[in-house]
């Protein structure tokens, strides 16, 4: 069986990074997880020719050289990734961070929890989310192994 | 949701349209929701200054005079309009339409499911994303759009 697309999680802090892909991994989330630590880095994996398109990028606002909104502006002009759904995560509670990505047609913004707890139900909500819409797949769990 | 403001639903199917108001009250959803028949009069509310910005539009895809497609075409090129999240609820399962609404900037792409509880389920963590994500304020013009208006004058 083909696996799902992956997930890009870009995000130049590299402790928040674990955590995201920590998450993730307690959800069991099917979808690989790549990761690119700036914008730069993302616009160049997103151009490789024959790479399968993420599902869904998860995207940072505060990063070196190429900054969330830069990024958001090249992926939204490019006509084969401005399909792709961006969600922002991040710890800006900035109006016009929120008004400038949503202008960009982010399909959420989500202000990072610092506790794991509160994140990791965040993250949950997030996955589910992004599942109805056939874009997540789980692991599914077998209750009697667990047992 | 997150703020109080209403939810604009775009269904011109009548059954439809109540089972969304019956989900909303059944997950105890208090914001008020705005039903308009096709694009066009979904259009002519956001139009309306006297009218409250949704918070989210929901949208169906196959409706007479304006469908979603075309709404959004209009919708995403609108400045003061483009950052409303807008989603679709359909029974399209075609790829073409999945596609081309996200090269659109929907925020959201959702099959729904027959069975009334399923749909209930669905809604209940559309409602739950939609409050976890923060808003942008959609009362206010864009700073930006504000600024072009501004040179074009000038120029």
């Amino acid at each position: 069986m083909r696996s799902p697309n992956p997930i890009l999680l870009v995000e130049d802090d590299v402790v928040d990074a674990s955590t995201v892909k920590q998450a993730l991994e307690d959800l069991r989330v099917k979808n690989p997880v790549i990761h690119k630590t700036d914008g730069e880095e993302a616009i160049e994996y997103l151009r490789e020719q024959g790479i399968q398109l993420p599902a869904l990028i998860l995207l940072d606002l505060n990063m070196p050289k190429i900054s969330g909104v830069e990024l958001l502006q090249m992926l939204k002009a490019d006509t084969l990734l401005q399909r792709i759904p961006v969600v922002v995560l991040t710890v800006s509670k900035y109006e016009q961070d929120k008004v400038d990505t949503f202008d960009l047609g982010v399909a959420g913004y989500v202000i990072k929890a610092v506790d794991y707890d509160a994140f990791l139900r965040a993250m949950d909500i997030i996955i589910q989310y992004w599942g109805y819409n056939g874009l997540i797949e789980k692991e599914r769990v077998n209750e009697h192994a667990r047992l | 949701m997150r703020d109080s403001k209403p939810i604009l639903l775009l269904e011109d199917d009548t059954v439809d349209a109540m089972t969304v108001k019956r989900a909303l009250k059944d997950l105890n959803i208090t914001n008020p929701l705005v039903r308009t028949g096709n694009g066009e009069e979904g259009l002519a509310y956001l139009r309306d200054e006297n009218n409250a910005r949704p918070c989210v539009i929901l949208l169906d895809l196959n409706m007479p005079k304006m469908n979603g497609i075309e709404f959004l075409r209009v919708v995403k090129a609108d400045d003061k309009l483009k950052r409303i999240p807008a989603i679709v609820l359909t029974t399209s399962k075609d790829d073409q339409d999945r596609v081309q609404t996200f090269q659109l900037n929907v925020a959201g792409f959702i099959v729904k499911p027959v069975d009334y509880m399923k749909f209930v389920d669905a809604m209940k963590i559309v409602n739950l994303y939609w409050t976890l994500s923060e808003l942008p304020n959609s009362d206010q013009e864009t700073a930006n759009a504000k600024l072009e208006t501004d040179s074009a004058c000038r120029g």
